[in-house]
C-alpha cells in the first residue's frame, strides 16, 4: 500500500491538485466555501468521472470495480438521506452492499459484522431504532457505523462535524481518531472548524480556487496569514496543546 | 411500532405476512369464483379449484354447466384480477422505489396514459377490436403499450428533470400530470377521427375484467412473469437506493442502470395490465402505501406484498363491481376509486395512530 495520489486537471473546480495520504495518516482538508473541497472527496471516493489521476493504495481507481472500490473507500456524505421508515440496523447493514452478490441478500457473517459494528459504536441498544427518530449525534455515530461495515480502510469524511453542538463534535471526532489507530484507518475529511480540524490532523492541505494553497502539520497551515489571504478571515491563531487555536477577530474598521 | 423487526434480523418479509397475503389472494380466488349470477356454495368452488391439480379428484356436487362457469368463465376472471393487481400494484411500488417519491405511481406518471394512448392508436388505426369486442386482442397489443408507457415514462423523466433540482418530488408529478394532459389529448383527438372505434375503446378504457377468458391471461402471463421476477430479485437494491444516487454508487451500485431497468421492467408490466384491462387506477398508489404502513417501508416486504394484496385487491373489487348493480356491471376502474379512497384513509388514520 503505497498511499493515495490525485491530480485532478481539467476539472474546472479543482486544477491539478496533487495530494498524498500515507495509509494510517488523518488528513483534513480546509478551504472556504466553493473551493472544491467536497468535490475533492466525491472524486477519491470515485463519485465523478475524473479517477484517472487517482491511485488507491497502489491501484489506479479507474482499474477498480465499483464493488472493489467500495470495499477499500467509505463515505461518510455531509448530510447523509435518512431513508424514512429505515431502523438502524438496516442501515448499517446497507454498508455490506459490497459484499453481498448482486440480486442477493444479507449471509448470517454480515449481520454479525454488523452488529460487531454496533457494540464497537455504542449502539447496540439503538438497533432497532429508527433512523429519523434519532438525535444528531447518534445518527452520525450510525452514519460512522455504516462506513465502517463496509470493512474499507480509507475513510472520507465531508463535514462530519456539521450537524453537531460543539460537544458532540468533540465525541464523533475522538471517536473517529480511536477508530483510526485501533483499526489502521486512513482518514481524509473535511472540516469548516478549524481549531478542531488541528486539533485531529496529522496533517492540512488547504484549498482555494481549485488549488492547494497551502500543506503540511496544522500549525504551518493554520497561520493568520494564510486564513487572511485565502478565507478573508480576521483571526488570531493561539498555540493550543493539540494544535494550533484559531479564534475569529472583529476586524477594526478604519 | 418501528415496522417489521421482530428481532435483529435484516429487513426482510416475514412468514406471517407472506401468509396473509397468501391467504388474501386464496379467499379472493375462492370468493371472486364463488359470487356471480348465479352463485355457488364456496366449498364446492374450492374443491373444484382444487380438482384442476393434476392427481386431484373431488367430489365438488357441481354440475357440468356449473362446472364449466367456474372453469371457463369466473376464474379466467378472477385469475386476470389476480394478476393485473398485483401487476400494477408492484408497478407503483417500484416507481415510488426507484424515484424516492410516495407519490410515484403508473397513473401520475403518465405510464397508463402513454400505454392507453397506443392502444387506442391500434384500436383506431389498426383495425383491431372493430367487431365491438377486444376479446381477441393480438399479442402485438402489449407489445405497443409497452412502447408507448415506456416513451411516457421517459418524457416524464426528461421534463420533471428539466425543471431543475433533480429528484424534486413535485417537479416529477408535475410533469407527469402534463405528460398524462398532452397523451390523453392526443388519445381523444384520435377517438375523434375514428368515431368507429369509441365504444371499443371507451368500454376498454373504463377497465374491463368482463370479457376476460383464458386468452387474456395468456396474454398477460409472460408479460407479468417477466416484471416480476426482474423485480422482486431488485428489492435490496431498491433499499439501498433510498439512501440516494451517491451513497448507493459509493456503496458498489450502479443507481442509474437499476433505475433504468426497474423502469422498463415496471413499465412493462403496467402496459400488460393496460393493454388487457384498460385503465384500472388507484391500485398502484394505494396498494403500496397500505403494506408500507401495515408492515414495514423496506422494499423487501412492499414488493411481494403489494403484489399479493394488489392482486387480491382487484379480484375482490371485481366482486364488487359485478355484483353491486347486477345483472349490470360497474366498470372497475369506478369501484377501485370508490373503495380504495375510503379504505386508504382509514389505513392512514389507524395507522398513524399506532405509530405516534
Amino acid at each position: 500500500m503505497r498511499g493515495l495520489h490525485v491530480a485532478l486537471g481539467g476539472t474546472p473546480i479543482l486544477t491539478g491538485v496533487d495530494l498524498t495520504v500515507a495509509v494510517g495518516e488523518w488528513v483534513t482538508v480546509i478551504g472556504p466555501n466553493g473551493a472544491g473541497k467536497s468535490t475533492l472527496l466525491r472524486a477519491v471516493g470515485g463519485l465523478l468521472p475524473a479517477p484517472k489521476a487517482i491511485t488507491l493504495f497502489g491501484t489506479p481507481s479507474a482499474a477498480l470495480r465499483r464493488r472493489d472500490r467500495a470495499r477499500v473507500v467509505a463515505t461518510v456524505a455531509q448530510s447523509p438521506v435518512v431513508p424514512p421508515g429505515m431502523s438502524v440496523l438496516d442501515y448499517v447493514l446497507l454498508g455490506r452492499t459490497p459484499y453481498i452478490p448482486a440480486l442477493g441478500r444479507e449471509s448470517t457473517a454480515d449481520v454479525d459484522a454488523v452488529h460487531e459494528v454496533l457494540g464497537r459504536l455504542d449502539l447496540s441498544g439503538f438497533h432497532r431504532r429508527e433512523l429519523a427518530t434519532l438525535s444528531g449525534g447518534e445518527r452520525q455515530r450510525v452514519f460512522l457505523a455504516r462506513a465502517l461495515a463496509q470493512g474499507a480502510t480509507l475513510l472520507l469524511l465531508d463535514e462530519p462535524t456539521s450537524a453537531l453542538d460543539i460537544g458532540h463534535q468533540q465525541d464523533v471526532l475522538e471517536l473517529v481518531d480511536q477508530l483510526r489507530r485501533e483499526h489502521g484507518l486512513t482518514v481524509l475529511a473535511t472540516m469548516h472548524d478549524l481549531s478542531l480540524a488541528g486539533e485531529y490532523a496529522d496533517r492540512m492541505v488547504m484549498l482555494a480556487g481549485g488549488q492547494v494553497v497551502a500543506a503540511g502539520t496544522p500549525p504551518e497551515v493554520l497561520t493568520e496569514e494564510l486564513l487572511a489571504t485565502h478565507y478573508r478571515a480576521s483571526v488570531r491563531v493561539v498555540p493550543g496543546a493539540h494544535g494550533p487555536l484559531v479564534v475569529p477577530v472583529r476586524p477594526t474598521r478604519p | 411500532m418501528t415496522g417489521p423487526l421482530s428481532a435483529a434480523r435484516p429487513a426482510g418479509l416475514r412468514k406471517r405476512w407472506l401468509v396473509a397475503g397468501l391467504f388474501a389472494v386464496l379467499v379472493a380466488l375462492v370468493v371472486g369464483v364463488s359470487l356471480g349470477p348465479v352463485s355457488l356454495p364456496p366449498g364446492s368452488v374450492a374443491a373444484e379449484l382444487l380438482n384442476l391439480f393434476p392427481g386431484v379428484h373431488l367430489d365438488s356436487g357441481l354440475t357440468e354447466r356449473e362446472i364449466a362457469i367456474v372453469t371457463e368463465l369466473r376464474l379466467p376472471r378472477v385469475v386476470l384480477g389476480l394478476l393485473v393487481g398485483g401487476l400494477l400494484a408492484l408497478a407503483g411500488g417500484c416507481y415510488q422505489g426507484v424515484f424516492r417519491n410516495p407519490l410515484a405511481d403508473p397513473y401520475l406518471l403518465g405510464v397508463a396514459a402513454g400505454a392507453g394512448l397506443a392502444v387506442t392508436a391500434a384500436i383506431a388505426l389498426g383495425g383491431a377490436g372493430r367487431q365491438g369486442t377486444l376479446s381477441g386482442l393480438p399479442m402485438t397489443i402489449p407489445l405497443a403499450a409497452f412502447a408507448g408507457s415506456l416513451l411516457a415514462v421517459t418524457m416524464t423523466y426528461v421534463l420533471g428533470a428539466a425543471g431543475g433540482r433533480r429528484g424534486s418530488p413535485a417537479m416529477l408529478i408535475l410533469a407527469g400530470v402534463a405528460v398524462s394532459a398532452f397523451l390523453s389529448a392526443g388519445q381523444t383527438y384520435l377517438l375523434q377521427r375514428h368515431a368507429d372505434s369509441i365504444q371499443p375503446v371507451y368500454s376498454w378504457l373504463l377497465g374491463r375484467l368482463a370479457t376476460a377468458g383464458w386468452h387474456d391471461v395468456l396474454l398477460v402471463l409472460p408479460y407479468a412473469v417477466l416484471t416480476t421476477v426482474v423485480v422482486l430479485l431488485h428489492r435490496r437494491e431498491l433499499d439501498v437506493l433510498a439512501v440516494g444516487d451517491d451513497e448507493a454508487r459509493s456503496l458498489g451500485l450502479h443507481p442509474q442502470r437499476t433505475r433504468y431497468l426497474l423502469i422498463a421492467a415496471a413499465s412493462l408490466g403496467t402496459a400488460a395490465a393496460v393493454s388487457a384491462t384498460g385503465l384500472i387506477g388507484f391500485v398502484g398508489i394505494i396498494v403500496p402505501h397500505t403494506v408500507r404502513l401495515l408492515a414495514g417501508s423496506s422494499y423487501r416486504v412492499i414488493l411481494p406484498m403489494s403484489l399479493l394484496f394488489g392482486g387480491a385487491f382487484l379480484a375482490l373489487t371485481d366482486v364488487v363491481a359485478r355484483t353491486v348493480a347486477a345483472p349490470s356491471e360497474l366498470p372497475i376502474g369506478v369501484v377501485t376509486a370508490l373503495l380504495g379512497g375510503p379504505f386508504f384513509v382509514l389505513v392512514l388514520r389507524t395507522a398513524r395512530r399506532v405509530l405516534t
